[in-house]
């Protein structure tokens, strides 16, 4: 199928297009950008008026909570979620139930995501059986089996002796590491940021040093096994200034933060808002506005959704009792938007943050609209308002701290190889 | 920030959740209201009309005897049909959730709940349900939750200090002990702060106070001696006993050396300093006998003082 996006304007960050033109799209994949190639006949055109045309969205966290889960979202339900979010590639944390431990767990996700207006899932292997930090997994065969990278989600291994030999086992084979930063005892029966909100409603602290002391012991082992670690979900001002301080010491590390870290700090919490409760949690202002500039000048390297869709009856339930998490696939670009507006970034350098950047964490030749690469594109009204309600939402999640704003940006067409996975109901 | 759900769109008390952010004149409305009703209790009839026909449930989720009877006893003598339920968390465990138990008791024609939790924030939860079901017309009282908020028992040791200092713009007080656990403590620091107490100091080990304390617009010490040199009112707090051996303190012993309340301890006191607590008291612990039955320990009186301020804070809610 031959297709033309005409009168959008294109924002590709990582060939260096931002300006007004058509994309020409065949067999799956990009065929031209600005003149059609020769012998090009559009059997299909998509209307791009006042539309941003880009690469479509590379999440590095979305949970699809398949296997396990499925009271909480199916396959079906987030995958409809990533394509009305503009997402067409997506990381999912091993945090399933069974934990994706084992190949045949991870070829069943890859196979019952094989669908043609399915975004491309990337599976993040579990690092160790169980994820419970003892035993090191098959990651070889993971690997084989689909999985892009190791990691733990949000469990820790606890013995520094297991962690440093899993690094050390996923360097063998230059597999990356992703690892959440969050010390256990430090953290222990926390639920906020160690911080004035948490005093004052009497809630459990998670002090920002659990976070830089987890931090400095897998940097530490980073730089002794060579691995190639990326940091997921950092919180703190004081955490991104590790980072900062470890890549200049010549530390390959990378990371990212969770677009709800980027437009929320512990005040958000008010009275108890049980979509507020977060992992790791919502910090300061001071660590918010820190997130923000380090996302900025690139010292954090990718946005992602984090998205965690959680039951109804999950969130009602004292603070301390709640599940945790927020849905958020279809707010990463609106979210990705706030931040470039509210920031006055080009856009261009926003949406690198949500396409080429995690793509090339996630070593794919994704998040681009180069010439012979995959036709995966975002089509969307940056004008445009969308009112996020919980009908709005495709997730099976409607746990949102956003839920009944207005939030700028509403996707008009996504794209999956070519194939039209979702397009915007009309008025 | 969302509306503070404790006031309805005209300012006024809907439940009592937190005395965080309680404007003065209704805590100075509560006080006021509560002083006719300590000669209640000592009349032949010790009974009041004003709840009658009411129904008061007591829900009890964390085990409670005194506070649960004072609000027991405070609602009969209001008259109201009092229902107690302590509901261990076990039952919870087995399968009923908290607003499962809330929806349940509200069909039974309940117009108020009193709510003691484990957890911060579970009467906000029932009251922001209530009004999600448009049930608005149920009452809620904070009896204590999790690490939160004790307004009533704030309240209380706010009628007890005015009325045996008569004004609070100039008083020194001071807050002794395990601050970061309770929800007393919290409550008083807001309830002094909004009464315009010039100092209200804590004090107590680092290990017992939350971070960011002092942004709650308190002196920080460590020494209780320092602590407590001039002051017109000793707050103390209640030491529970799990956080007596372990990462937060050596020892019940070593607690009481340094930040036990002593006679010569409180020397350093005003001399017509007031001594409170919270009950029940760890005498040896938080508190040397001497005080606890001394002449400045108003710590029975706070007791008296609570059944009026519950039949204030009950009838301003349920009365109307």
């Amino acid at each position: 199928m031959r297709i033309q996006i005409t009168n959008g304007h294109v924002v590709d960050p990582a060939n260096g297009i931002d300006k007004p033109t058509d994309v020409f799209i065949a067999d799956g994949r990009i065929a031209g950008i600005g003149k059609a190639p020769a012998g090009f006949a559009a059997e299909g055109t998509i209307d791009a008026s006042g539309c941003i045309v880009c690469p479509g969205l590379v999440d590095l966290a979305a949970r699809l909570r398949e296997p396990g889960f499925e009271y909480r979202a199916t396959l079906e339900s987030e995958m409809a979620a990533a394509a009305a979010g503009g997402v067409t590639s997506l990381a999912c944390p091993p945090d399933t139930d069974p934990p994706l431990d084992e190949p045949g767990l991870v070829e069943m996700l890859k196979h019952r995501a094989r669908l043609p207006e399915f975004a491309h899932v990337y599976p993040v292997g579990a690092l160790t059986v169980g994820l419970a930090g003892q035993r090191l997994t098959e990651m070889a065969e993971l690997a084989e089996a689909g999985c892009i990278a190791f990691g733990q989600a949000n469990r820790v291994i606890l013995d520094t002796q297991v962690l440093l030999r899993a690094m050390q086992y996923a360097s063998t084979f230059g597999f990356p590491v992703w690892l959440q930063a969050q010390d256990p005892y430090l953290a222990r029966n926390g639920v906020a940021h160690d911080g004035e909100v948490a005093a004052r409603l009497g809630l459990t602290g998670i002090p920002v040093v659990a976070e830089t002391i987890a931090l400095a012991t897998i940097l530490h082992l980073a730089q002794e096994t060579g691995a190639r670690l990326h940091v997921t979900r950092v919180s703190s001002a004081a955490g991104l200034e590790m980072i900062r301080a470890a890549r200049a010491a010549g530390i390959a590390v990378s990371c990212d933060v969770a677009a709800h870290h980027l437009h929320l700090c512990e005040n958000d919490i008010g009275y108890f808002n049980p979509h507020a409760r977060l992992d790791p949690p919502l910090r300061s202002l001071r660590d918010r506005d820190a997130l923000r500039a380090g996302l900025a000048d690139g010292t954090v390297d990718a946005l992602c959704s984090d998205h965690t869709p959680v039951d109804d009856d999950g969130k009602l339930a004292p603070f301390d009792e709640v599940e945790i998490g927020a849905t958020a696939l279809e707010l990463l670009l609106p979210l990705t938007l706030k931040w470039a507006t509210e920031a006055k970034l080009p856009l261009a350098r926003a949406l690198a943050r949500v396409t080429s950047d995690p793509a090339r964490i996630l070593g794919l030749d994704a998040g681009t609209l180069g010439v012979g690469r995959a036709a995966d594109i975002c089509v969307f009204d940056p004008k445009a308002s969308v009112r996020i309600t919980r009908e709005h939402l495709k997730s099976q999640g409607k746990n949102t701290p956003f839920l009944g704003m207005e939030l700028d940006g509403e996707v008009r067409f996504t794209l999956i190889e070519g194939h039209l996975a979702y397009s915007a109901p009309m008025g | 920030m969302t509306r503070n759900p404790q006031l309805n769109r005209n300012g006024e008390l809907q439940h009592l959740l937190t005395i965080d952010g309680l404007p003065r004149e209704i805590i100075a409305a509560i006080l006021d209201t509560a002083e006719p009703f300590t000669e209640v209790a000592e009349r032949e009839m010790k009974k009041v009309p004003l709840l009658r026909g009411k129904s008061v449930f007591n829900l009890f989720f964390e085990n409670s005897t005194r506070t649960r009877t004072t609000f027991e006893i405070a609602a009969k003598r209001l008259s109201a049909d009092v229902i107690n339920l302590n509901i261990n968390t076990s039952s919870t465990a087995k399968g009923e959730t908290l607003l499962d138990t809330v929806d349940n008791l509200a069909a039974m024609q309940a117009d108020m709940f009193v709510v003691r939790h484990a957890s911060s924030g579970a009467p906000y939860l029932i009251a922001q349900h209530l009004a999600a079901t448009d049930r608005d017309h149920i009452h809620v009282v904070n009896a204590g939750d999790g690490r939160h908020a004790h307004p009533t028992q704030g309240l209380l040791d706010m009628y007890t200090i005015r009325h045996f200092k008569k004004d609070f713009t100039n008083l020194t007080v001071a807050i002794v002990g395990d601050v970061l656990h309770s929800r007393v403590a919290r409550s008083q620091i807001h309830a002094l702060t909004t009464l315009g107490v010039p100092e209200v100091r804590v004090i107590a080990p680092k290990t017992l106070l939350p971070t960011g304390v002092e942004r709650m617009g308190v002196r920080v010490f460590h020494d209780m001696r320092e602590g407590l040199r001039g002051v017109d009112v000793v707050m103390m707090l209640r030491l529970q006993n799990e956080r007596m051996n372990g990462a937060l303190l050596p020892s019940p012993q070593e607690y009481f050396k340094y930040y036990g309340l002593t006679p010569d301890k409180l020397d350093l006191a005003k001399p017509d300093a007031i001594v409170m607590h919270p009950g029940p008291m760890n005498r040896g612990v938080e508190i040397d006998s001497a005080v606890a039955d001394g002449r400045q320990a108003v710590i029975l009186p706070q007791v008296t003082f609570g059944i009026a301020v519950r039949m204030a804070v009950m009838s301003m809610l349920g009365g109307m």
